[in-house]
């Protein structure tokens, strides 16, 4: 069996002078995987992903990327992984308004050389992998110049996706990415992320409280079933 | 390098509050420059109106008094002096030369000064630079001739052999007027820069027949009055003047001849040194230009804090854009530089601008402010001095800038990625 991708054990953690938030005993992400992860808010969804960005350290158990022991890694070793190997697509306002759509795209690069080496391996250039992603996703090349706050939100939220995934990030992280979409779009989106996360050999962890994307993915979980603490709460 | 584009490109996202904050810094800077400017030529002005004079001798008052009217013309002796004192120094055998001034009277508020040809001959100015006539010639025998300083000639367009009245006293309007005896004017001095471009001067003979015929400090009336050329005939030898300058032999006896002018018993005398006197009277005004060069420091500082609002004011409302870069790999002392930057950026160009500004400033007023109160500055590269001061400006900028810094490095250490909005 190869080596998962994300691997938690034991997970815990409480901010300080709160109770125990999230308890996590066992999970796994593959490889290549899609997984919907149902977190409706104030279940620590949030705080998961910090964690899993290095953001925070857990206070007890493991949580490997890639085989790495995030915990042992110092704060700033934990925020150049995080970099090298993880691309974010937020909500909504992703972008940098005062940067064009290219800066924007290419922000991964400027601050991890090893996503910028891979960008210009696979396209040449940072600039010619920029513009290959938008134009998959399906953004014209003459938007390229543009501010980013001259797109509209759907462009917007693919601009953020090309972000992600420039430089071949082994892990993208979605968090509610699609909530400001209208329907039709919300899976159009999806159904383009997934071809690029497939085309880049990308797991995608999506999280969402909008059940109905779930059947789209490889596997679907809930973060109430993962979290131990949520359960004792609910009981 | 990609730091410093997406600082600017955040500033120029909120260009207009930026601007602002650059003006306010631009204004100060160049407030603190002109101020430095101002008194820096000044004080050079001021230490150049007199130089080669061992000793300024009048009647008992203060020093600081006796080197106001003496040699800046301004405010009155208290009392002459008599002609054979200033003989009996003008013959001292350590006494190398000595100009004799008379003063009193004066010409639509310049004032009018008494001396002899030694004068022209004897007194130096900045570094030993002697007067030079621009035109004409000095004066000579007749007693009815007058030698114009230079921004006497230019501000009453005053040209050789042009008649002029005397007026009785230093009042800018004078109710007794000379116009009996006019003088005629010889000779316009070069430009100096000193007090000496605001006087007229004409001879101790001059002086006397102007008073010849006065009584108890009115003029004479009806036949009692005595014509310019009754008294061109007359013995015009002053009793009294005002004060004298003195060169020395030798700059050793200095001391022992202060002293014993200071004691002679034929009248009341006070000498004094020129350079001591004038570090004295500056002084006095020292504190005021200490005072101005600290108020315009306030000013600066005012800019920077109110840059330092700006900045602080729009962290909240950045948040976003801080977590974003955390998003993309920006670890928190990245954040923390960009702050820095900005502030650098908003300093930096504040200073560019004032020095632009002051610049413009001085070649527009450098011919008023010369003609107005004789100070030339210079469009010269900023000084070293002044260099410092502004890299003091930017330094205290990136001090100021890490105020802002260190809250974003700790709020972007809190949100981590997301915003909880």
């Amino acid at each position: 069996m190869t080596q998962p991708l994300i691997e938690l054990a034991d997970l815990g953690f409480a901010w300080p002078g709160q109770a125990q938030l999230l308890d996590i005993p066992h999970f796994t992400l593959a490889p290549g995987e899609t997984l919907f992860l149902k977190g409706p808010s104030g279940s620590g969804k949030t705080t998961l992903l910090g964690l899993l960005g290095g953001v925070q350290r857990a206070q007890s158990g493991h949580i490997r990327l890639l085989g790495q022991d995030l915990g042992q890694l110092s704060a700033g070793a934990r925020d150049r992984f995080r970099v090298d190997h993880t691309g974010y697509i937020f909500q909504q306002f992703n972008l940098l308004p005062f940067l064009s759509v290219r800066e924007n795209v290419e922000l991964p690069c400027r601050f991890s050389r090893l996503r910028a080496e891979r960008a210009r391996q696979r396209h040449g250039s940072v600039d010619a992998a920029a513009a290959a992603l938008l134009d998959h996703l399906g953004l014209r090349t003459e938007l390229l110049g543009r501010r980013a706050d001259e797109l509209s939100i759907g462009q917007q939220q693919r601009v953020a996706a090309a972000r992600a995934l420039i430089g071949q990030p082994e892990l993208v992280i979605a968090d509610e990415p699609t909530s400001a979409l209208d329907f039709d779009a919300r899976e159009a989106f999806l159904q383009l992320l997934f071809a690029e996360c497939r085309a880049a050999g990308a797991s995608l962890l999506f999280v969402s409280h909008d059940q109905s994307l779930a059947p789209l993915f490889d596997r679907s979980l809930s973060l109430g079933e993962l979290n131990r603490a949520a359960k004792s709460v609910e009981v | 390098m990609h730091l410093i584009r997406i600082a600017l490109a955040s500033l120029a996202n909120r260009r207009f509050t930026a601007l602002l904050t650059v003006f306010a810094i631009a204004l100060s800077v160049c407030l603190l420059l002109a101020v430095e400017r101002v008194r820096t030529e000044a004080r050079a002005s001021f230490a150049n109106t007199i130089s080669g004079t061992d000793l300024i001798v009048g009647a008992r008052s203060g020093s600081v008094n006796l080197l106001l009217y003496s040699v800046f013309r301004i405010g009155n002796a208290t009392n002459n002096i008599r002609w054979d004192s200033f003989e009996r120094f003008a013959n001292h055998r350590q006494v190398k030369w000595a100009i004799p001034i008379s003063l009193g009277d004066s010409h639509r508020g310049y004032r009018v000064m008494g001396t002899s040809t030694a004068y022209f001959e004897h007194y130096r100015y900045a570094r030993s630079q002697a007067l030079q006539l621009a035109q004409g010639r000095e004066f000579a025998d007749d007693p009815f001739e007058v030698v114009l300083g230079a921004e006497v000639a230019q501000a009453l367009g005053y040209g050789l052999g042009e008649k002029i009245v005397l007026a009785h006293g230093v009042a800018t309007i004078s109710l007794l007027k000379h116009d009996d005896k006019p003088f005629t004017v010889v000779g316009i001095l070069e430009r100096t820069g000193t007090p000496v471009d605001r006087t007229l001067h004409i001879s101790l003979a001059g002086m006397e027949a102007l008073h010849i015929d006065w009584q108890n400090g009115m003029p004479a009336r009806g036949a009692a009055q005595i014509s310019a050329d009754q008294a061109r005939a007359m013995d015009l030898q002053p009793k009294q003047i005002t004060a004298f300058m003195l060169g020395l032999n030798s700059k050793i006896a200095t001391f022992s001849l202060q002293r014993e002018i200071n004691e002679f018993r034929g009248e009341p005398l006070l000498a004094i040194l020129p350079g001591v006197a004038l570090q004295e009277l500056w002084s006095l005004m020292g504190t005021a230009e200490q005072a101005l060069f600290v108020v315009s420091l306030f000013v600066v500082l005012t800019g920077l804090i109110g840059m330092l609002t700006a900045i602080l004011t729009s962290l909240n409302e950045r948040r976003r854009e801080m977590a974003i870069l955390r998003s993309v790999g920006a670890r928190p002392w990245h954040i923390a530089s960009l702050l820095v930057l900005e502030a650098f950026t908003l300093a930096l160009a504040g200073v560019a601008f004032g020095v632009a500004l002051l610049y413009l400033g001085i070649a527009g007023s450098q011919g008023f402010v010369q003609a107005s109160y004789g100070l030339y500055l210079a469009l010269n590269a900023p000084s070293s001095y002044e260099w410092k001061l502004l890299g003091g400006i930017l330094a205290a900028a990136v001090a100021m800038g890490s105020v802002p810094a260190w809250r974003a490095y700790r709020q972007s250490l809190a949100d981590g990625l997301s915003i909880r909005l």
